[in-house]
Protein backbone atom coordinates (compact mmCIF):
# COMPACT_ATOMS: atom_id res chain seq x y z
CA UNK A 1 0.00 0.00 0.00
CA UNK A 2 1.46 3.84 -1.03
CA UNK A 3 1.46 5.35 2.18
CA UNK A 4 -0.36 8.55 3.08
CA UNK A 5 2.67 10.16 2.85
CA UNK A 6 3.71 9.46 -0.85
CA UNK A 7 0.39 11.16 -1.70
CA UNK A 8 1.15 14.02 0.55
CA UNK A 9 4.45 14.60 -1.08
CA UNK A 10 2.48 14.13 -4.89
CA UNK A 11 -0.09 16.59 -3.85
CA UNK A 12 2.57 19.24 -2.70
CA UNK A 13 4.56 18.64 -5.95
CA UNK A 14 1.57 19.78 -8.46
CA UNK A 15 0.78 22.64 -6.13
CA UNK A 16 4.17 24.10 -6.09
CA UNK A 17 4.50 23.62 -9.59
CA UNK A 18 0.70 25.28 -10.99
CA UNK A 19 2.25 28.46 -7.88
CA UNK A 20 6.24 28.20 -9.11
CA UNK A 21 5.91 27.52 -12.94
CA UNK A 22 4.49 31.05 -13.36
CA UNK A 23 6.77 33.09 -11.43
CA UNK A 24 9.72 30.75 -13.13
CA UNK A 25 8.35 31.53 -16.44
CA UNK A 26 7.34 35.44 -15.81
CA UNK A 27 10.49 35.85 -14.85
CA UNK A 28 12.00 34.67 -17.87
CA UNK A 29 9.90 35.91 -19.97
CA UNK A 30 11.18 39.10 -18.60
CA UNK A 31 14.68 39.07 -19.32
CA UNK A 32 14.06 37.96 -23.10
CA UNK A 33 13.82 41.80 -24.39
CA UNK A 34 17.30 41.39 -26.18
CA UNK A 35 16.60 38.34 -28.87
CA UNK A 36 19.84 36.86 -28.30
CA UNK A 37 20.20 37.17 -24.23
CA UNK A 38 18.84 36.98 -21.40
CA UNK A 39 19.26 40.70 -19.61
CA UNK A 40 17.42 42.95 -17.12
CA UNK A 41 16.70 45.22 -19.95
CA UNK A 42 13.10 44.92 -19.69
CA UNK A 43 13.32 46.28 -15.59
CA UNK A 44 16.02 49.09 -16.43
CA UNK A 45 13.04 50.24 -18.96
CA UNK A 46 10.69 49.71 -16.74
CA UNK A 47 12.51 51.73 -13.60
CA UNK A 48 14.17 54.77 -15.63
CA UNK A 49 10.37 55.81 -17.60
CA UNK A 50 9.72 58.80 -16.10
CA UNK A 51 5.90 57.87 -16.32
CA UNK A 52 6.79 54.60 -13.69
CA UNK A 53 8.69 56.97 -11.48
CA UNK A 54 5.69 59.51 -11.08
CA UNK A 55 3.09 57.03 -10.61
CA UNK A 56 4.45 54.97 -8.28
CA UNK A 57 5.18 57.71 -5.75
CA UNK A 58 1.50 59.05 -6.23
CA UNK A 59 0.26 55.82 -5.69
CA UNK A 60 2.65 55.45 -2.35
CA UNK A 61 1.97 58.74 -1.00
CA UNK A 62 -1.86 57.64 -1.83
CA UNK A 63 -1.10 54.70 0.76
CA UNK A 64 0.75 56.22 3.33
CA UNK A 65 -2.55 59.09 3.85
CA UNK A 66 -4.61 55.88 3.34
CA UNK A 67 -2.93 54.43 6.18
CA UNK A 68 -2.79 57.75 8.55
CA UNK A 69 -6.36 58.47 7.91
CA UNK A 70 -7.28 55.00 8.42
CA UNK A 71 -5.18 54.54 11.65
CA UNK A 72 -6.45 57.93 12.97
CA UNK A 73 -10.30 56.97 12.53
CA UNK A 74 -10.36 53.02 13.16
CA UNK A 75 -7.70 53.31 16.42
CA UNK A 76 -10.04 55.35 18.80
CA UNK A 77 -13.20 54.06 17.46
CA UNK A 78 -11.66 50.26 18.27
CA UNK A 79 -10.42 51.53 21.91
CA UNK A 80 -13.20 53.13 22.89
CA UNK A 81 -15.52 50.24 21.79
CA UNK A 82 -13.39 47.75 23.53
CA UNK A 83 -13.37 49.85 26.45
CA UNK A 84 -16.74 51.63 27.07
CA UNK A 85 -18.96 50.70 24.23
CA UNK A 86 -18.91 46.89 23.95
CA UNK A 87 -22.29 46.89 22.69
CA UNK A 88 -21.50 48.47 19.67
CA UNK A 89 -18.75 45.69 18.52
CA UNK A 90 -21.30 44.07 16.59
CA UNK A 91 -22.29 47.39 14.65
CA UNK A 92 -18.71 47.94 14.26
CA UNK A 93 -17.95 44.15 12.66
CA UNK A 94 -20.65 44.55 10.29
CA UNK A 95 -19.53 48.11 8.57
CA UNK A 96 -16.16 46.74 8.34
CA UNK A 97 -17.30 43.96 6.61
CA UNK A 98 -19.11 45.77 4.34
CA UNK A 99 -16.31 46.28 2.16
CA UNK A 100 -15.74 42.91 1.44
CA UNK A 101 -19.50 42.76 0.59
CA UNK A 102 -19.61 45.62 -1.92
CA UNK A 103 -17.54 45.37 -4.48
CA UNK A 104 -14.73 48.21 -5.40
CA UNK A 105 -16.26 48.62 -8.25
CA UNK A 106 -19.52 49.26 -7.00
CA UNK A 107 -17.87 51.46 -4.33
CA UNK A 108 -16.50 53.98 -6.80
CA UNK A 109 -19.43 53.96 -8.59
CA UNK A 110 -21.37 55.14 -5.39
CA UNK A 111 -18.57 57.70 -5.07
CA UNK A 112 -18.98 58.81 -8.64
CA UNK A 113 -22.75 59.52 -7.99
CA UNK A 114 -22.73 60.63 -4.67
CA UNK A 115 -19.20 62.96 -4.95
CA UNK A 116 -19.92 64.78 -9.20
CA UNK A 117 -20.27 68.11 -10.07
CA UNK A 118 -23.82 68.48 -9.35
CA UNK A 119 -23.73 66.86 -6.11
CA UNK A 120 -23.90 69.09 -2.28
CA UNK A 121 -20.22 68.03 -1.88
CA UNK A 122 -18.56 67.82 -5.64
CA UNK A 123 -15.36 66.31 -4.73
CA UNK A 124 -14.96 65.44 -8.20
CA UNK A 125 -14.79 68.86 -9.39
CA UNK A 126 -10.92 69.72 -8.54
CA UNK A 127 -7.94 67.47 -8.21
CA UNK A 128 -7.50 67.58 -4.91
CA UNK A 129 -10.86 66.94 -4.17
CA UNK A 130 -10.54 63.61 -6.44
CA UNK A 131 -7.12 62.61 -4.30
CA UNK A 132 -8.90 63.17 -1.39
CA UNK A 133 -12.06 60.99 -2.83
CA UNK A 134 -9.40 58.33 -3.90
CA UNK A 135 -7.74 58.03 -0.42
CA UNK A 136 -11.12 57.84 1.22
CA UNK A 137 -11.63 55.11 -1.88
CA UNK A 138 -8.62 53.26 -0.14
CA UNK A 139 -9.11 53.46 3.67
CA UNK A 140 -12.60 52.18 2.99
CA UNK A 141 -11.15 49.03 0.64
CA UNK A 142 -8.47 48.73 3.93
CA UNK A 143 -11.13 48.56 6.66
CA UNK A 144 -11.93 45.05 6.67
CA UNK A 145 -7.79 44.29 7.08
CA UNK A 146 -7.00 47.87 9.30
CA UNK A 147 -10.09 47.27 11.86
CA UNK A 148 -9.00 43.63 12.56
CA UNK A 149 -5.50 44.19 12.77
CA UNK A 150 -6.31 47.05 15.73
CA UNK A 151 -8.37 44.70 17.24
CA UNK A 152 -6.67 41.98 17.23
CA UNK A 153 -3.58 44.13 18.94
CA UNK A 154 -5.87 45.35 21.53
CA UNK A 155 -7.21 42.09 22.36
CA UNK A 156 -3.60 41.33 23.19
CA UNK A 157 -3.30 44.01 25.37
CA UNK A 158 -4.93 44.55 28.89
CA UNK A 159 -6.58 48.11 27.64
CA UNK A 160 -8.89 48.71 30.82
CA UNK A 161 -6.09 48.17 33.34
CA UNK A 162 -3.77 50.28 31.29
CA UNK A 163 -6.10 53.10 30.89
CA UNK A 164 -7.26 53.04 34.68
CA UNK A 165 -3.13 53.27 35.19
CA UNK A 166 -3.27 56.01 32.68
CA UNK A 167 -6.19 58.17 34.07
CA UNK A 168 -5.12 57.35 37.65
CA UNK A 169 -1.57 58.77 36.50
CA UNK A 170 -3.42 61.52 35.18
CA UNK A 171 -3.72 61.38 31.60
CA UNK A 172 -6.46 62.22 29.80
CA UNK A 173 -8.32 59.92 27.36
CA UNK A 174 -6.31 61.79 23.94
CA UNK A 175 -3.08 61.14 25.60
CA UNK A 176 -3.79 57.96 26.69
CA UNK A 177 -4.65 56.74 23.36
CA UNK A 178 -1.63 58.26 21.96
CA UNK A 179 1.01 57.65 24.93
CA UNK A 180 -0.15 54.23 26.35
CA UNK A 181 -2.44 52.66 24.07
CA UNK A 182 -0.83 53.24 20.34
CA UNK A 183 2.14 52.44 21.64
CA UNK A 184 1.52 48.94 22.70
CA UNK A 185 0.13 47.82 19.97
CA UNK A 186 2.40 49.40 17.40
CA UNK A 187 3.08 46.42 15.67
CA UNK A 188 -0.73 45.65 15.09
CA UNK A 189 -1.30 49.31 13.55
CA UNK A 190 2.08 48.20 11.60
CA UNK A 191 0.73 45.04 10.23
CA UNK A 192 -2.56 47.07 9.47
CA UNK A 193 -0.67 49.37 7.78
CA UNK A 194 0.62 47.28 5.58
CA UNK A 195 -2.06 44.84 4.72
CA UNK A 196 -3.43 48.60 3.54
CA UNK A 197 -0.17 49.49 1.82
CA UNK A 198 -0.32 45.84 -0.81
CA UNK A 199 -4.76 46.78 -1.39
CA UNK A 200 -3.10 50.23 -2.22
CA UNK A 201 -0.22 49.77 -4.36
CA UNK A 202 -1.21 48.39 -7.38
CA UNK A 203 -5.24 49.30 -7.07
CA UNK A 204 -6.69 49.65 -10.31
CA UNK A 205 -10.82 50.30 -10.52
CA UNK A 206 -11.07 52.79 -8.03
CA UNK A 207 -8.14 54.83 -10.19
CA UNK A 208 -8.84 54.35 -13.41
CA UNK A 209 -12.77 55.65 -13.01
CA UNK A 210 -11.25 58.60 -11.09
CA UNK A 211 -8.59 59.15 -13.64
CA UNK A 212 -5.97 59.73 -11.32
CA UNK A 213 -2.12 58.70 -12.43
CA UNK A 214 -1.78 56.05 -10.31
CA UNK A 215 0.62 53.16 -10.73
CA UNK A 216 -2.52 50.36 -11.50
CA UNK A 217 -3.68 52.50 -14.33
CA UNK A 218 0.12 52.63 -15.70
CA UNK A 219 0.54 49.16 -15.22
CA UNK A 220 -2.62 48.53 -17.42
CA UNK A 221 -1.23 50.86 -19.93
CA UNK A 222 1.93 49.37 -20.10
CA UNK A 223 -0.19 45.60 -20.28
CA UNK A 224 -1.75 46.68 -23.15
CA UNK A 225 1.09 47.92 -25.15
CA UNK A 226 4.36 46.34 -24.61
CA UNK A 227 5.60 42.93 -24.91
CA UNK A 228 7.88 42.45 -22.02
CA UNK A 229 7.89 45.04 -19.61
CA UNK A 230 4.54 43.37 -18.31
CA UNK A 231 6.46 40.26 -17.10
CA UNK A 232 9.00 42.70 -15.39
CA UNK A 233 6.10 44.58 -13.76
CA UNK A 234 4.58 41.36 -12.56
CA UNK A 235 7.78 39.83 -10.85
CA UNK A 236 8.15 43.82 -9.05
CA UNK A 237 4.75 43.85 -7.90
CA UNK A 238 5.51 40.25 -6.65
CA UNK A 239 8.16 41.04 -4.63
CA UNK A 240 6.59 44.10 -3.31
CA UNK A 241 4.07 41.89 -2.03
CA UNK A 242 6.10 38.97 -0.87
CA UNK A 243 8.07 42.14 1.09
CA UNK A 244 4.74 43.60 2.58
CA UNK A 245 3.22 40.46 3.89
CA UNK A 246 6.76 39.28 4.56
CA UNK A 247 7.18 42.06 7.21
CA UNK A 248 3.93 41.26 8.78
CA UNK A 249 4.70 37.84 9.36
CA UNK A 250 7.68 39.20 10.89
CA UNK A 251 6.10 41.57 12.96
CA UNK A 252 4.04 38.91 13.67
CA UNK A 253 6.48 36.72 15.68
CA UNK A 254 8.22 40.16 17.44
CA UNK A 255 4.48 41.00 18.64
CA UNK A 256 4.71 41.30 22.70
CA UNK A 257 3.10 38.01 23.90
CA UNK A 258 3.82 38.31 27.23
CA UNK A 259 0.98 40.60 27.62
CA UNK A 260 -1.42 38.30 26.23
CA UNK A 261 -4.29 37.70 28.36
CA UNK A 262 -5.12 34.07 28.77
CA UNK B 1 -4.87 59.81 45.55
CA UNK B 2 -7.51 63.08 45.51
CA UNK B 3 -4.69 65.28 44.12
CA UNK B 4 -4.27 63.46 41.16
CA UNK B 5 -8.25 62.84 40.22
CA UNK B 6 -8.36 66.59 40.68
CA UNK B 7 -6.25 67.52 38.02
CA UNK B 8 -7.65 64.65 36.29
CA UNK B 9 -10.60 66.72 36.36
CA UNK B 10 -9.56 69.96 35.62
CA UNK B 11 -8.09 68.50 32.22
CA UNK B 12 -10.75 66.01 30.66
CA UNK B 13 -14.07 67.39 32.75
CA UNK B 14 -16.88 64.80 33.04
CA UNK B 15 -15.36 62.00 31.12
CA UNK B 16 -13.18 61.40 34.34
CA UNK B 17 -14.72 62.19 37.46
CA UNK B 18 -13.87 60.94 41.07
CA UNK B 19 -11.49 57.85 41.31
CA UNK B 20 -10.31 55.82 38.34
CA UNK B 21 -13.15 53.34 38.95
CA UNK B 22 -16.07 55.47 37.76
CA UNK B 23 -15.07 56.21 34.92
CA UNK B 24 -16.94 52.91 33.98
CA UNK B 25 -19.99 54.45 35.39
CA UNK B 26 -20.14 58.17 34.07
CA UNK B 27 -21.64 58.75 30.64
CA UNK B 28 -19.82 57.81 27.84
CA UNK B 29 -19.40 61.21 26.09
CA UNK B 30 -15.63 60.74 25.21
CA UNK B 31 -16.20 56.90 23.87
CA UNK B 32 -18.52 58.42 21.77
CA UNK B 33 -16.38 61.06 20.89
CA UNK B 34 -13.97 58.50 19.86
CA UNK B 35 -16.31 56.22 17.75
CA UNK B 36 -18.02 59.37 16.32
CA UNK B 37 -15.23 59.51 13.29
CA UNK B 38 -15.60 56.05 11.97
CA UNK B 39 -19.02 56.13 11.76
CA UNK B 40 -19.40 59.03 10.04
CA UNK B 41 -16.32 58.48 7.28
CA UNK B 42 -18.27 54.98 7.29
CA UNK B 43 -21.44 56.76 6.37
CA UNK B 44 -20.06 59.06 3.99
CA UNK B 45 -18.01 56.53 2.05
CA UNK B 46 -19.24 53.72 2.47
CA UNK B 47 -23.25 53.73 3.23
CA UNK B 48 -24.48 55.98 2.01
CA UNK B 49 -22.67 55.95 -1.33
CA UNK B 50 -23.85 52.47 -1.86
CA UNK B 51 -27.29 52.91 -0.51
CA UNK B 52 -27.52 55.94 -3.48
CA UNK B 53 -26.50 54.17 -5.82
CA UNK B 54 -29.05 51.17 -5.24
CA UNK B 55 -31.70 53.55 -4.93
CA UNK B 56 -31.26 55.08 -7.90
CA UNK B 57 -31.61 51.87 -9.73
CA UNK B 58 -35.47 52.79 -9.05
CA UNK B 59 -35.36 56.01 -10.72
CA UNK B 60 -35.67 56.22 -14.47
CA UNK B 61 -34.53 59.50 -16.18
CA UNK B 62 -37.13 61.81 -15.65
CA UNK B 63 -36.84 61.18 -11.53
CA UNK B 64 -39.88 59.03 -11.13
CA UNK B 65 -39.61 55.80 -9.74
CA UNK B 66 -39.54 52.59 -11.71
CA UNK B 67 -39.26 49.09 -11.90
CA UNK B 68 -37.86 49.11 -15.37
CA UNK B 69 -34.34 48.77 -14.75
CA UNK B 70 -34.57 45.85 -12.45
CA UNK B 71 -36.92 44.28 -15.25
CA UNK B 72 -34.25 45.57 -17.70
CA UNK B 73 -31.50 43.30 -16.15
CA UNK B 74 -33.83 40.38 -18.06
CA UNK B 75 -31.93 41.69 -21.21
CA UNK B 76 -30.00 39.09 -22.91
CA UNK B 77 -26.39 41.00 -22.39
CA UNK B 78 -26.98 41.41 -19.03
CA UNK B 79 -28.05 37.82 -18.43
CA UNK B 80 -25.08 36.45 -20.56
CA UNK B 81 -22.91 38.15 -18.28
CA UNK B 82 -24.01 37.21 -14.66
CA UNK B 83 -24.27 33.73 -15.91
CA UNK B 84 -20.77 33.73 -17.38
CA UNK B 85 -19.00 35.98 -14.05
CA UNK B 86 -21.36 33.09 -11.53
CA UNK B 87 -19.85 30.07 -13.35
CA UNK B 88 -16.65 31.18 -13.70
CA UNK B 89 -16.78 32.61 -10.05
CA UNK B 90 -18.21 28.79 -9.36
CA UNK B 91 -16.07 26.86 -10.86
CA UNK B 92 -12.75 28.67 -9.35
CA UNK B 93 -14.14 28.82 -5.76
CA UNK B 94 -15.08 24.88 -6.27
CA UNK B 95 -11.40 24.10 -7.64
CA UNK B 96 -9.85 26.25 -5.44
CA UNK B 97 -11.57 24.96 -2.67
CA UNK B 98 -10.94 21.11 -3.24
CA UNK B 99 -7.37 21.68 -4.18
CA UNK B 100 -6.92 23.98 -1.20
CA UNK B 101 -8.25 21.56 0.76
CA UNK B 102 -5.71 18.72 -0.66
CA UNK B 103 -3.04 20.63 -0.30
CA UNK B 104 -3.78 21.38 3.48
CA UNK B 105 -3.99 18.30 4.42
CA UNK B 106 -1.29 17.55 2.85
CA UNK B 107 1.20 19.78 4.52
CA UNK B 108 -0.77 19.51 7.56
CA UNK B 109 -1.84 15.58 7.93
CA UNK B 110 0.85 14.12 5.26
CA UNK B 111 3.80 13.74 7.69
CA UNK B 112 5.56 16.61 5.19
CA UNK B 113 8.31 18.71 6.90
CA UNK B 114 7.49 21.21 9.00
CA UNK B 115 9.93 23.30 7.02
CA UNK B 116 7.16 22.53 4.16
CA UNK B 117 3.79 23.78 6.34
CA UNK B 118 5.47 27.14 7.01
CA UNK B 119 6.68 28.14 3.80
CA UNK B 120 3.90 27.08 2.04
CA UNK B 121 1.42 29.02 4.43
CA UNK B 122 3.67 32.03 4.13
CA UNK B 123 3.63 32.01 0.51
CA UNK B 124 0.21 31.47 0.94
CA UNK B 125 0.15 34.81 2.28
CA UNK B 126 1.34 36.25 -0.42
CA UNK B 127 -0.28 34.47 -3.33
CA UNK B 128 -3.68 35.22 -1.65
CA UNK B 129 -2.85 39.34 -2.08
CA UNK B 130 -0.91 38.97 -5.61
CA UNK B 131 -3.79 39.24 -7.94
CA UNK B 132 -4.96 42.08 -10.25
CA UNK B 133 -3.18 42.84 -12.66
CA UNK B 134 0.42 41.47 -12.32
CA UNK B 135 -1.22 38.13 -12.19
CA UNK B 136 -3.02 38.71 -15.72
CA UNK B 137 0.50 39.62 -16.50
CA UNK B 138 2.13 36.26 -15.26
CA UNK B 139 -0.13 34.39 -16.66
CA UNK B 140 -0.25 35.95 -20.06
CA UNK B 141 3.82 34.95 -19.70
CA UNK B 142 3.19 31.82 -19.20
CA UNK B 143 -0.04 30.39 -20.68
CA UNK B 144 -0.53 33.57 -22.98
CA UNK B 145 -0.15 32.53 -26.97
CA UNK B 146 3.84 33.44 -26.33
CA UNK B 147 3.94 32.43 -23.25
CA UNK B 148 6.69 30.42 -22.12
CA UNK B 149 5.51 27.06 -21.75
CA UNK B 150 3.20 27.56 -24.43
CA UNK B 151 6.27 27.94 -26.61
CA UNK B 152 8.30 25.25 -24.64
CA UNK B 153 5.30 22.92 -25.44
CA UNK B 154 5.05 23.05 -28.64
CA UNK B 155 9.09 23.35 -30.08
CA UNK B 156 10.07 20.64 -27.09
CA UNK B 157 7.48 18.52 -27.09
CA UNK B 158 5.47 19.10 -30.27
CA UNK B 159 2.06 20.33 -28.38
CA UNK B 160 -0.18 23.05 -29.70
CA UNK B 161 -1.80 23.84 -26.51
CA UNK B 162 -4.15 26.47 -28.59
CA UNK B 163 -4.74 24.26 -31.52
CA UNK B 164 -5.92 21.79 -29.11
CA UNK B 165 -8.54 24.00 -28.30
CA UNK B 166 -7.27 25.68 -24.90
CA UNK B 167 -7.50 29.95 -24.77
CA UNK B 168 -5.93 31.73 -21.92
CA UNK B 169 -8.69 34.65 -22.81
CA UNK B 170 -11.82 32.03 -22.03
CA UNK B 171 -14.14 30.74 -19.15
CA UNK B 172 -11.37 27.94 -19.17
CA UNK B 173 -8.33 30.17 -18.59
CA UNK B 174 -9.63 32.93 -16.33
CA UNK B 175 -11.07 30.19 -13.85
CA UNK B 176 -7.43 28.46 -14.14
CA UNK B 177 -5.71 32.29 -13.62
CA UNK B 178 -8.56 32.91 -10.33
CA UNK B 179 -6.75 29.80 -8.63
CA UNK B 180 -3.84 31.10 -8.03
CA UNK B 181 -5.41 33.22 -5.54
CA UNK B 182 -8.17 31.29 -4.22
CA UNK B 183 -6.30 28.34 -3.77
CA UNK B 184 -4.21 30.32 -1.58
CA UNK B 185 -6.92 32.03 0.24
CA UNK B 186 -8.48 27.98 0.83
CA UNK B 187 -5.82 27.03 2.55
CA UNK B 188 -5.20 30.17 4.73
CA UNK B 189 -8.96 29.76 5.97
CA UNK B 190 -9.40 25.85 6.46
CA UNK B 191 -5.52 25.18 8.04
CA UNK B 192 -7.16 26.26 11.02
CA UNK B 193 -9.90 23.95 10.53
CA UNK B 194 -7.76 20.73 10.33
CA UNK B 195 -5.77 21.84 12.62
CA UNK B 196 -8.59 21.54 15.14
CA UNK B 197 -9.80 17.70 13.97
CA UNK B 198 -8.00 16.51 17.40
CA UNK B 199 -5.54 13.59 17.56
CA UNK B 200 -7.64 11.76 20.14
CA UNK B 201 -10.62 11.65 17.34
CA UNK B 202 -8.71 9.55 14.69
CA UNK B 203 -7.34 7.63 17.62
CA UNK B 204 -10.54 6.94 19.13
CA UNK B 205 -12.12 6.04 15.70
CA UNK B 206 -9.07 3.76 15.23
CA UNK B 207 -9.06 2.39 18.66
CA UNK B 208 -13.20 1.55 17.95
CA UNK B 209 -12.06 -0.33 14.54
CA UNK B 210 -12.57 2.11 11.99
CA UNK B 211 -10.58 2.73 8.74
CA UNK B 212 -9.12 5.93 7.70
CA UNK B 213 -12.03 6.24 5.11
CA UNK B 214 -14.50 5.53 7.64
CA UNK B 215 -12.55 8.52 9.96
CA UNK B 216 -12.95 10.92 7.14
CA UNK B 217 -16.62 9.67 6.26
CA UNK B 218 -18.09 9.86 9.56
CA UNK B 219 -15.80 12.30 11.60
CA UNK B 220 -13.56 14.47 9.85
CA UNK B 221 -15.52 15.62 6.74
CA UNK B 222 -18.43 16.73 8.65
CA UNK B 223 -16.76 18.60 11.52
CA UNK B 224 -14.80 20.15 8.37
CA UNK B 225 -18.07 20.59 5.81
CA UNK B 226 -19.60 24.07 7.43
CA UNK B 227 -15.91 25.15 7.41
CA UNK B 228 -15.42 24.01 3.85
CA UNK B 229 -19.47 25.18 2.84
CA UNK B 230 -18.34 28.85 4.02
CA UNK B 231 -15.05 28.82 2.89
CA UNK B 232 -16.72 28.55 -0.25
CA UNK B 233 -18.97 31.36 -0.59
CA UNK B 234 -16.02 33.41 0.40
CA UNK B 235 -13.95 32.50 -2.30
CA UNK B 236 -17.12 32.42 -4.97
CA UNK B 237 -17.68 36.18 -3.41
CA UNK B 238 -13.74 36.84 -4.45
CA UNK B 239 -14.04 35.87 -7.52
CA UNK B 240 -17.31 37.49 -8.18
CA UNK B 241 -16.20 40.62 -7.19
CA UNK B 242 -12.87 40.67 -9.18
CA UNK B 243 -12.11 42.86 -12.17
CA UNK B 244 -8.57 44.01 -12.78
CA UNK B 245 -7.43 40.49 -14.07
CA UNK B 246 -9.61 39.74 -16.11
CA UNK B 247 -9.68 43.33 -17.30
CA UNK B 248 -5.94 42.78 -17.97
CA UNK B 249 -6.73 39.08 -19.66
CA UNK B 250 -9.48 39.92 -21.81
CA UNK B 251 -9.41 43.47 -22.38
CA UNK B 252 -13.80 43.69 -22.62
CA UNK B 253 -13.47 40.69 -24.80
CA UNK B 254 -14.79 38.48 -21.95
CA UNK B 255 -18.56 39.82 -20.58
CA UNK B 256 -18.56 39.54 -16.97
CA UNK B 257 -20.96 41.35 -14.38
CA UNK B 258 -17.70 44.08 -13.33
CA UNK B 259 -16.27 44.39 -16.54
CA UNK B 260 -19.62 45.65 -17.98
CA UNK B 261 -20.44 47.79 -15.22
CA UNK B 262 -16.85 49.48 -15.57
CA UNK B 263 -17.91 49.91 -19.28
CA UNK B 264 -21.15 51.15 -18.44
CA UNK B 265 -19.43 53.70 -15.81
CA UNK B 266 -16.91 54.84 -18.33
CA UNK B 267 -19.13 55.36 -21.36
CA UNK B 268 -22.88 54.11 -20.27
CA UNK B 269 -22.48 51.08 -22.88
CA UNK B 270 -25.78 49.77 -22.06
CA UNK B 271 -27.28 53.09 -22.85
CA UNK B 272 -29.33 53.81 -19.64
CA UNK B 273 -27.59 55.25 -15.98
CA UNK B 274 -30.35 53.12 -14.32
CA UNK B 275 -29.75 49.79 -15.71
CA UNK B 276 -25.86 50.49 -14.64
CA UNK B 277 -27.12 50.77 -11.01
CA UNK B 278 -29.56 48.09 -11.20
CA UNK B 279 -26.62 46.11 -12.37
CA UNK B 280 -24.77 47.30 -9.33
CA UNK B 281 -27.46 46.06 -7.18
CA UNK B 282 -27.72 42.94 -8.91
CA UNK B 283 -23.70 42.37 -7.78
CA UNK B 284 -24.06 43.46 -4.04
CA UNK B 285 -27.16 41.01 -4.25
CA UNK B 286 -25.14 38.21 -4.92
CA UNK B 287 -22.11 38.71 -2.83
CA UNK B 288 -23.85 39.65 -0.13
CA UNK B 289 -25.90 36.15 -0.14
CA UNK B 290 -22.31 34.38 -0.56
CA UNK B 291 -21.11 36.66 1.85
CA UNK B 292 -24.01 35.59 4.84
CA UNK B 293 -23.69 32.35 3.95
CA UNK B 294 -20.25 32.44 5.00
CA UNK B 295 -21.13 34.25 8.28
CA UNK B 296 -23.73 31.77 8.97
CA UNK B 297 -21.59 28.70 8.35
CA UNK B 298 -19.07 29.61 9.87
CA UNK B 299 -20.27 30.73 13.13
CA UNK B 300 -21.85 27.21 13.64
CA UNK B 301 -18.27 25.90 12.64
CA UNK B 302 -16.34 27.39 15.04
CA UNK B 303 -18.16 25.12 18.14
CA UNK B 304 -16.30 22.61 17.34
CA UNK B 305 -13.46 24.20 16.80
CA UNK B 306 -12.94 25.45 20.36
Amino acid sequence: MIGRRFWAWVVFGLGAAYFLLPLLATFIFSMQMRRDRLTFDAYLSVFSDERFQSTFSYSLVCAVCAIIVGVAIVLPAAYFVRLRLQWLRPVMEFITLLPLIVPPIILVFGHIKLFNSSSILPLTNSTLGTDVLIVCGYVTLALPYMYRAIDTGLRTIDVQTLTEAATILGADPIRTMVQVIFPNIFVAVLSGAFLTFAIVIGEFVLASLLNRPAFGVYMQNVGANRAYEPSALAIISFALTWGAMGVIQLLDRFAPKTARQA
Amino acid sequence: MTHVSLTADKATGPVNTGPAVSIWRSIPIGAWLGVLPFIAFALMFLIVPTLFLVSSAFVDRAGNFTLQNIIDLGTEQVVNAFSISIRISAASAFFGALIGLAMALAIIRGRLPSAIRSTVMTFSGVASNFAGLPLAFAFIATLGRLGLVTVILKTVFGFDLYKSGFNLLSFVGLTLTYLYFQIPLMILIIAPAIDGLKKEWSEAASTLGASRLQFWLYIGLPVLWPNLLGTLSLLFANAFGAIATAYALTGSSLNIVPILLYAQIRGDVLHNPGLGAALALGMIAITAIANVLYIVVRTRAERWLK
